[in-house]
């Protein structure tokens, strides 16, 4: 179980973000929980400037633009 | 589920492929762009008008403009879209925190411009920043620069009014920015910034970013193809408005009453622009086409730019995003410095030209 957090304001890009890490643990097979951040003070505390961000099981690994979805799937199965 | 896998074709030949691609296309845009006057006027034949009735007149400027418009922006976003993927807010940051002003807010300026922002992360921006030790004035610079001096606006500009004016305002813009983000650190307001936002330490909580692979040239153009995806689903129907909004004007509106309105005599219509500006939320795509013909039918040259910049970079939308960080009485210090600036803008150019 991985913990995955969603940073933006919501934004039509970030939801995007949730849908492609949603669809990309579902094709590794591997069980997420994604929590969206919208509140820009948590956005900002969590070291995003950039949005949307991910970060999974609390470790920053992506702020700004669309993620790369070759990417994702490395960073979901590490 | 190793990567080469999925990938059969080896990655040196599908990069030629990008190569080839991306130098058609920009062939294909060169012939296209040299055939726009002949086909727009071959479109206005096909209306049961009169070529020189004011009719023909809007319908061949349609006609001619949103093709050129578009063109012009698809080429220019890509570019752009390449350029930015050089830059990131993160190597903004670093290269800003500690900078003393003056150096810092030039620099500033000039990273907003190039720098990929949105205004939705504003805020994330703004703290990252000033917890990051970037003076406050020197993060304002950047907060004006970026939305006011953008690629939309500079080519819209150029296409439509002439590169003299695309230029004054890329000059004036970054002018602006520097001299109120130089001005705002100069009063020394750190004070008026919401609590919680001085309570976030710098460095504390500056994480590193973990994926920091080198970008390949094909990673750059699909970024650029991105870009120019994403501009175009937000400005398109803005453009052929305001392009019809222009060709209105254009082939309808006396002269003699836009040079009343908006000439260089009437000296109040400068600030009478400023403050209809900020309410005014649309992005440059949809107001520099009525700036086109507001300028062809006589109106001055610094009330227009002076509405435009009020209208981009004095966004009420945007203050309502900043309150969060900036108490009421920061806000009203942003909006009236960067409103002088617009004004003296404004004022000199009416006087100049």
């Amino acid at each position: 179980m991985k913990t995955v957090k969603v940073y933006g304001p919501g934004c039509k890009r970030c939801e995007t973000t949730e849908l492609m890490v949603r669809e990309a643990a579902a094709k590794l097979g591997i069980e997420v929980e994604i929590e969206k951040v919208f509140d820009p003070k948590s956005i900002a505390i969590a070291g995003v400037m950039s949005t949307p961000g991910i970060s999974i099981d609390g470790k920053l690994v992506h702020a700004g633009g669309l993620p790369d979805a070759e990417k994702l799937d490395r960073w979901l199965s590490a | 589920m190793s990567a080469d896998v999925s990938h059969p074709v080896r990655p040196v030949r599908r990069d030629w492929l990008w190569h080839a691609g991306v130098a058609a296309l920009l062939a294909a845009w060169w012939v296209i762009y040299h055939q726009l006057i002949p086909v727009s006027e071959w479109v206005t034949t096909l209306f049961p008008v009169d070529r020189h009735s004011h009719t023909g007149e809007a319908i061949a400027f349609f006609f001619y403009d949103v093709p050129k418009v578009m063109l012009l922006l698809t080429l220019i976003v890509f570019a752009m879209g390449i350029v930015r993927s050089f830059f990131s807010p993160e190597k903004t940051r670093v290269l800003l925190s500690g900078k003393r002003e003056g150096v810092g807010n030039v620099l500033s300026a000039g990273l907003g411009v190039l720098t990929p922002f949105c205004s939705c992360s504003a805020v994330p921006l703004f703290i990252g920043f000033v917890s990051a030790g970037v003076p406050l004035g020197v993060t304002f610079s950047f907060l004006i620069a970026a939305p006011m001096v953008n690629e939309v606006a500079l080519v819209l500009l150029f296409g439509l009014v002439g590169w003299q004016v695309a230029l004054t305002y890329l000059a004036f813009g970054l002018g602006i920015a520097i001299a109120a983000g130089f001005i705002i650190g100069k009063l020394r307001l750190e004070g008026w910034l919401q609590d919680w936002v001085r309570d976030i330490h710098s460095g504390a909580n500056a994480p590193v970013m973990m994926d920091d692979e080198r970008l390949t040239m094909v990673d750059r153009y699909k970024l650029g193809i991105e870009a120019v995806r994403e501009i175009f689903g937000k400005v398109w129907i803005w453009i052929i408005l305001g392009i019809g909004m222009g060709a209105l004007i254009h082939g309808y509106v006396p002269e003699d009453l836009m040079v009343r309105i908006m000439g260089a005599d009437a000296w109040w219509s400068v600030p009478a622009a400023v403050i209809m500006g900020i309410p005014m939320y649309t992005n440059a795509a949809g107001v520099i086409p009525i700036i086109e013909a507001l300028l062809g039918k006589g109106a001055a040259l610094g009330t227009v730019l002076a509405f435009m910049m009020s209208v981009i970079a004095l966004s009420l939308p945007e203050m309502i995003i900043l309150r969060q960080v900036l108490t009421l009485r920061l806000i009203a210090v942003f909006i009236g410095v960067v409103a002088s600036g617009i004004l003296a803008v404004g004022f000199l150019f009416n006087v100049i030209f």
